[in-house]
């Protein structure tokens, strides 16, 4: 019968005993230990929270940095086309205008040549006026001996015949 | 709230049962070892150090003496042999305090003369006698046993454990609760947050369960300590503590004062008159409902007991099996000393599981029924 009825003693003890455990490890146990479980639970739920919002951030920076990147390359490709269009253009007109120079260059030629060469016709027309009047001017002078009527005649006549 | 009862009255049949069963046999015992009752001074009946076998092989064994002794309480401490620890005796007679050495006793054998009677000790219980040698009853009813009895000296044992246990954790906690835990602590720590989070929050709600918190850990943590201490077969543990009914009974007895103390207008009207049932229903279910607040902290207190006390009874009676096999024969004891240590260590496993079993199931049950105590009323809202 001892096996089923409760013993004073123990009772006592046991309420005492279990009390005082109570209030020791309520007061110095689990209250500590509860408060620094929540503290901690609550502690990772924020880092979570941060890390996720760190993650959105993250993403969202890519996102610009993508747009910002593409951004770079369109100007770039918009930069290398405008600088091989100016290329492009100063290579035309230096060839142009070299192509002009040239052909300037070469009229010039020409005309100096067309100069040079009525000079020189002129000359030679002269020189053969005279050479014609010193022959004619022989020639007369044995058949009209100083008739300065011929002479002028003949150089007239020279002037008038045209070399060509 | 209707199937409490249901569950309750199937737990307590099947404790009540083994509890009976106990009794018979500690009955049985008792007629047969003691055919002439009365303690007598000049009687020389078997005593505690005799059940112990070791040293008094020559002398007939006893089984259920010697299990029974294991199990229930004692004024000293059996350690080895013949050496035992006195504990104090300590007696609030009707004349005041009484104090001495349990050793005085000399294990029931000798009559102490203390201040004010003259004191026998008859099954561990502290008698008065006169000169005679016969019971004087009126001064041995008067007499408050509060003695520093095995079972105290355990339960003592075990709050120096716990409070050696969970201080250094709590400071650990308090220096930075954000370090990762560590040791004892990463251990303690899942127990911790599994009674909180799947025992507390789900049966008392997430509003009212930080309340109940400290009672839910001490009560899980007191158990499960006394328990596995009860598992180690040498000094400091070895002492049924928590399948002493004078424990379960002490437990319980808070967890309805608890519940009394906490309980709201809901709780009281669903026991005396369950809302929304005709009148003569009522008849019936509420006294069903009035046991119902009784027998839930009854099936607590033994539940423990019984499962506890079973346990060390199984293994006792194992090791017991080895002395009766001895007794007959030396090489039969021999023999079956190996079978008995398998199913030893067997049933200690099976123990250290119950141990654990049975300090998650008390708490478990008085969250339930804190939870049931403090209950909003769901019929008139009706989200339940």
């Amino acid at each position: 019968m001892r096996l089923l009825t409760p013993d004073f003693g123990l009772v006592f003890w046991m309420v005492l005993g279990f009390g005082i455990l109570f209030f020791i490890l309520s007061k110095f146990a689990w209250k500590p230990i509860l408060s620094a479980l929540k503290e901690r639970e609550q502690s990772i739920e924020g880092s979570l929270r941060q890390a996720e919002k760190a993650r959105e951030d993250m993403s969202k920076l890519v996102a610009k940095n993508e747009e910002l990147l593409n951004q770079a390359k369109e100007e770039r490709n918009e930069i290398l086309r405008e600088a091989r269009e100016a290329a492009e253009k100063v290579k035309t007109d230096i060839v142009a205008r070299a192509q002009k120079e040239a052909e300037e260059k070469l009229k010039q030629a020409i005309r100096e040549i067309d100069i040079q060469k009525m000079a020189a016709i002129v000359e030679v027309k002269n020189a053969a006026g005279l050479m014609a009047l010193d022959i004619a001017e022989k020639v007369i002078r044995k058949e009209l001996k100083g008739n300065p009527e011929q002479v002028a005649y003949v150089n007239q006549l020279a002037k008038e015949a045209k070399l060509n | 709230m209707i199937s409490h009862p249901n569950t309750s009255l199937k737990y307590i049949l099947c404790t009540l049962i083994l509890a009976v069963g106990l009794q018979f046999s500690a009955i049985a015992e008792h007629t047969d070892e003691h055919p002439a009752h009365a303690p007598h001074a000049t009687e020389v009946s078997t005593t505690s150090a005799d059940a112990h076998p070791a040293p008094h092989g020559e002398q007939k064994f006893d089984a259920g003496k010697m299990i029974l002794e294991h199990i229930l309480d004692a004024h000293d401490w059996h350690l080895f042999g013949h050496t035992s620890i006195h504990l104090p005796v300590i007696l609030y007679t009707d004349k005041g305090f009484e104090v001495f050495s349990s050793g005085k006793f000399e294990h029931g054998h000798a009559t102490v003369q203390g201040k004010h009677y003259s004191y026998r000790l008859h099954d561990e219980k502290v008698i008065v006698v006169d000169e005679t040698g016969a019971e004087n009853a009126a001064a041995t009813a008067a007499i408050k046993d509060i003695s520093i009895t095995k079972n105290v000296l355990a339960l003592l044992i075990s709050i120096v454990v716990l409070i050696a246990i969970f201080i250094p954790i709590s400071n650990r906690y308090q220096q930075n609760p954000n370090r990762a835990p560590s040791g004892l602590q990463s251990l303690l720590e899942p127990i911790i947050l599994f009674i909180q989070d799947n025992i507390a929050i789900p049966n008392i709600g997430k509003k009212n369960y930080g309340k109940y918190m400290p009672f839910l850990l001490t009560v899980f943590f007191f158990i499960l300590v006394n328990n596995l201490l009860g598992l180690i077969p040498f000094f400091p543990g070895g002492a049924n503590v928590t399948g002493n009914i004078s424990v379960t009974f002490t437990l319980s007895a808070i967890v309805l004062i608890i519940v009394i103390v906490t309980s709201n207008k809901h709780y009281w009207q669903h026991i005396l008159a369950m809302p929304g049932v005709p009148k003569p229903v009522l008849l019936i279910l509420t006294p069903i409902e009035i046991l119902g607040f009784v027998i839930r902290p009854f099936v607590l207190m033994m539940r423990l007991f019984a499962n506890i006390t079973a346990g060390h009874i199984v293994i006792l009676s194992f090791i017991s099996l080895i002395f009766i096999f001895g007794a007959m024969s030396a090489t039969a004891g021999y023999g079956i000393s190996i079978f008995s240590m398998l199913l030893v260590v067997f049933m200690s496993l099976l123990e250290l599981l119950v141990a654990f079993l049975q300090a998650y199931v008390f708490t478990l049950l008085s969250a339930i029924y804190f939870g049931s105590a403090i209950e909003e009323g769901h019929h008139e809202e009706g989200h339940h």
